[in-house]
C-alpha cells in the first residue's frame, strides 16, 4: 500500500505558476508514488488548486518540471494526460448540468473504446451511488451539490485514471456529504488508485492519506506521513482548529 | 434569365447583395403575381389555392433559411460566437457547384441531371469544409481568449474579404445555373390552376429534413456529439475528459460549413443563380431564424428557419392584398375614381418581402430575447 518513493508516478520539481505577474505557486517538490493517497493541504489561496492548475496544464508553468511515470510532461494539455491516465475531478465540481448523468458517465470514458468495459464501469459506478441510479436520464443540472460531487468522482473513475487528482472534495458539502465523500475516497483508494488530494479540510485529509504536503504562501512548509503531521503541534494550531 | 417552368425567384433572386439591382417591380396584385406562372394572375374564387402556394413556397425557403441557421446556431453553441462568414460559406458552395455543374454540362458529360447536380454538390462540400475549417484556425482560434468584440468583428471582415474573393474568382454578374433539371409540378388541390408543389421543391424539403435529422443523431446519439454538447457548456472540464476541445470546435464549423454548402446548391438550383453577393442577405436571414428559435439550440434553428421562411412567404404573398387602398374606396371619391381604372392601389408589395425576416428579428429581440426555444438569456455581442 505504501507509495514506491523510487519511481513515483507523479513527481514535481521546483515547480513555478505564476497568474500574470504574481507567483502564485514558488517552486515546489512534491511526489506521489504508485498506490499512494497523498493529500495537499494548506489555507485558501494558499496555491493549492494552482499546483494542480500547472499539473494539468490548465496553467502554464513559468518554471520547474512535471514528471508523470517518469516522463517530463510539463505544458501537455489535459486531455492528453488523459488518455494516459490521469483524471482529474475539478475545484467546484464541473459536472456536465445541461448533460444527462449517464452522458456525464459516457464523458469520463471519452477516451475508452471497450463498450462493454464502459457499460460494466457505469453500472459499478451506480452501484456505489445508488442516488445517480435513480435518476440516470435526467441533467446534472438537478442534482444536488454533494450529488454532483459523486457524480464528478465518478465520472473520473470512468477512465480507469491510474492517478486522480481530487480538488476541494468537500467544498460546499453538508458534513455527512463529505463522510460520504471521503468513504468514497478511501474505496477508490483501496481498489488500488494512486491519489493526489486538495483539501481545506485538513484534519479529514490527513486522517485518510498516507503522506501530507502542508502549503503556505505558494510553498511546501511541512511534509511527512500524514498520522505525524496530524499530531503536529504547529499543524493543530494552524489547520486543526486545535491549541498547541 | 426568367424563364418558362423555373421558379419564380428566378425574376428577383431574394438573395441580392445590400445594393438592389432589381428594378421595382409593378405594384400589382401581390398574392398573385409574387410565386409561381402556374398560379393563376388572378383567382379569387380559389384563396385556399393562393395560401397552399405561399405556405409551400413558405416551407422550401424556410427549410433552407433552417440548415443555414443550425451553422450559425452550432457554432455559437460551441464558443458563442456569431460567424458572420457563415452566409458566405453557403455563397461559395452556391457558387463552387455552379462551376461544376457548368463544366460538366459544358462537356456533355452523358449524366442524369441530378446526377450532375450532385456531382456540384459533393465538389462544393468539401470546398466548403475547407472554408470553414480554414476560418476557425487562422481567425477566430487566434482570438479565442480575446474579448468577444474582436471575433465578431473578424467575422464581419472574413465576410467582406470571402466575397471579394468569390467576385475575383467569379465575376460580378449574377450567374445563371444551366436549366438541366425538369421542373415538374404536382398538383395540390383539384383545381387545375391551383397549388402546387414541384419536384425541386419536394427535393430541397426531403434533403433538409434529412440533414437535419442526421445532425440531431449526430449531436443526441453519438461520442463526438456528446463532446461537443459537453465541450459547449464547460470546456476546461471538457479538455479534463480527454476531449480534444481544439478538434471539437474545427468539426463544428466544418459540419456548420457542410450544411451550408448543401444550402447553397439547393439556393442555386431552386433560384437558378448564383451571385457573389447572394450569402449577406440569405445569412443574416439565416441568422434572424435562429436567433427566433433561440441561439445555440437546434432544435430552435430549425423551428426558426421553417417559421421564418413562412412568415416571409405569407408576408410577401399578402402584403399587396392587405395594403390595397382600394379597400378604403368607399371613403374616399379620387381613391374610388383611381380604383375604377386599377383595382390595386397597394402600399406595399411583395419587394417588402425581405423586411418580414427582421421585423421579426426586432420583435423576438424586444419581447423574448432567448427566443422561442431558448433557455436562458444569455449576453450577446
Amino acid at each position: 500500500m505504501a507509495g514506491d518513493a523510487a519511481t513515483p508516478l507523479l513527481a514535481l520539481e521546483r515547480l513555478e505558476v505564476a497568474y500574470g505577474g504574481i507567483q502564485a505557486v514558488r517552486g515546489i517538490d512534491l511526489f506521489v508514488g504508485k498506490g499512494e493517497l497523498v493529500c495537499l493541504i494548506g489555507a485558501n489561496g494558499a496555491g493549492k488548486t494552482t499546483t494542480l492548475k500547472g499539473i494539468t496544464g490548465l496553467q502554464p508553468v513559468s518554471g520547474g518540471t512535471v514528471r508523470y511515470e517518469g516522463e517530463d510532461v510539463t505544458g501537455a494539455p489535459a486531455f492528453q494526460l488523459v488518455r494516459r491516465g490521469l483524471a482529474m475531478v475539478p475545484e467546484g465540481r464541473g459536472v456536465f448540468g445541461g448533460l444527462t448523468i449517464e452522458e456525464n458517465l459516457a464523458m469520463g470514458a471519452y477516451t475508452r473504446k471497450d463498450r462493454d468495459g464502459i457499460r460494466a464501469d457505469i453500472e459499478r459506478v451506480f452501484a456505489l451511488f445508488p442516488r445517480l441510479k435513480e435518476r440516470r436520464r435526467q441533467t446534472a443540472g438537478t442534482l444536488s451539490g454533494g450529488e454532483q460531487q459523486m457524480l464528478a468522482i465518478g465520472r473520473a473513475m470512468m477512465s480507469r485514471p491510474r492517478l486522480l487528482l481530487l480538488d476541494e472534495p468537500s467544498m460546499g458539502l453538508a458534513p455527512l456529504m463529505v463522510q460520504k465523500v471521503f468513504e468514497t475516497i478511501l474505496a477508490v483508494s483501496g481498489e488500488g488508485v494512486t491519489i493526489l488530494l486538495i483539501e481545506q479540510n485538513a484534519k479529514l485529509a490527513l486522517e485518510v492519506s498516507h503522506r501530507g504536503y502542508v502549503m503556505e504562501s505558494g510553498e511546501v512548509t511541512l511534509a511527512g506521513d500524514a498520522k505525524e503531521l496530524l499530531h503536529d503541534p504547529k499543524i493543530r494550531a494552524a489547520y486543526l482548529g486545535v491549541g498547541a | 434569365m426568367a424563364s418558362e417552368g423555373r421558379p419564380p425567384g428566378l425574376r428577383s433572386p431574394p438573395f441580392r447583395g445590400g445594393r438592389s439591382r432589381n428594378p421595382p417591380r409593378p405594384r400589382t396584385n401581390a398574392a398573385a403575381t409574387h410565386r409561381g406562372p402556374r398560379l393563376p394572375p388572378t383567382d379569387p374564387s380559389r384563396p385556399l389555392d393562393i395560401f397552399l402556394q405561399q405556405l409551400v413556397n413558405g416551407l422550401t425557403l424556410g427549410s433552407v433559411y433552417a440548415v443555414v441557421a443550425l451553422g450559425y446556431t452550432m457554432v455559437y453553441g460551441i464558443i458563442q460566437l456569431i460567424n458572420f462568414a457563415h452566409g458566405e460559406v453557403v455563397m461559395i458552395g452556391a457558387l463552387t457547384a455552379y462551376s461544376v455543374i457548368v463544366a460538366l454540362t459544358g462537356a456533355q458529360v452523358p449524366l442524369p441531371a441530378l446526377a450532375i447536380v450532385l456531382v456540384g454538390a459533393m465538389v462544393a462540400i468539401p470546398v466548403c469544409m475547407a472554408v470553414g475549417y480554414t476560418l476557425e484556425r487562422t481567425a477566430y482560434r487566434p482570438l479565442r481568449k480575446a474579448p468577444r468584440l474582436a471575433p465578431l468583428i473578424t467575422a464581419i471582415g472574413l465576410s467582406i474579404i470571402l466575397q471579394n474573393l468569390a467576385m475575383i474568382i467569379w465575376s460580378r454578374n449574377p450567374l445563371s445555373y444551366p436549366q438541366i433539371i425538369q421542373t415538374v409540378p404536382y398538383h395540390l388541390t383539384g383545381n387545375p390552376n391551383g397549388a402546387t408543389i414541384t419536384n425541386v421543391q419536394i427535393a430541397i424539403l426531403v434533403t433538409s429534413v434529412a440533414m437535419m435529422g442526421g445532425l440531431l443523431a449526430l449531436v443526441y446519439r453519438t461520442k463526438l456529439g456528446i463532446a461537443m454538447r459537453a465541450t459547449s457548456q464547460n470546456p476546461v472540464v471538457a479538455g479534463l475528459m480527454g476531449v480534444d476541445i481544439n478538434r471539437v470546435i474545427s468539426l463544428t464549423f466544418v459540419i456548420g460549413a457542410a450544411l451550408g454548402a448543401v444550402a447553397g446548391v439547393m439556393v442555386g438550383s431552386y433560384y437558378g443563380i448564383a451571385h457573389y453577393q447572394m450569402g449577406f442577405l440569405l445569412g443574416l436571414k439565416a441568422f434572424s431564424a435562429a436567433v427566433l428559435g433561440g441561439i445555440g439550440n437546434l432544435a430552435g434553428a430549425m423551428l426558426g428557419g421553417l417559421l421564418l421562411g413562412v412568415i416571409e412567404a405569407l408576408g410577401a404573398g399578402y402584403v399587396g392584398d392587405l395594403t390595397n387602398l382600394c379597400q378604403l374606396s368607399g371613403w374616399f371619391d379620387a381613391l374610388a375614381q383611381r380604383c375604377a381604372s386599377d383595382p390595386n392601389v397597394t402600399l406595399f408589395g411583395s419587394n417588402y418581402q425581405d423586411v418580414f425576416a427582421f421585423l421579426v428579428l426586432i420583435l423576438v429581440l424586444v419581447f423574448r430575447p432567448s427566443g422561442l426555444l431558448g433557455e436562458r438569456v444569455s449576453d450577446r455581442a
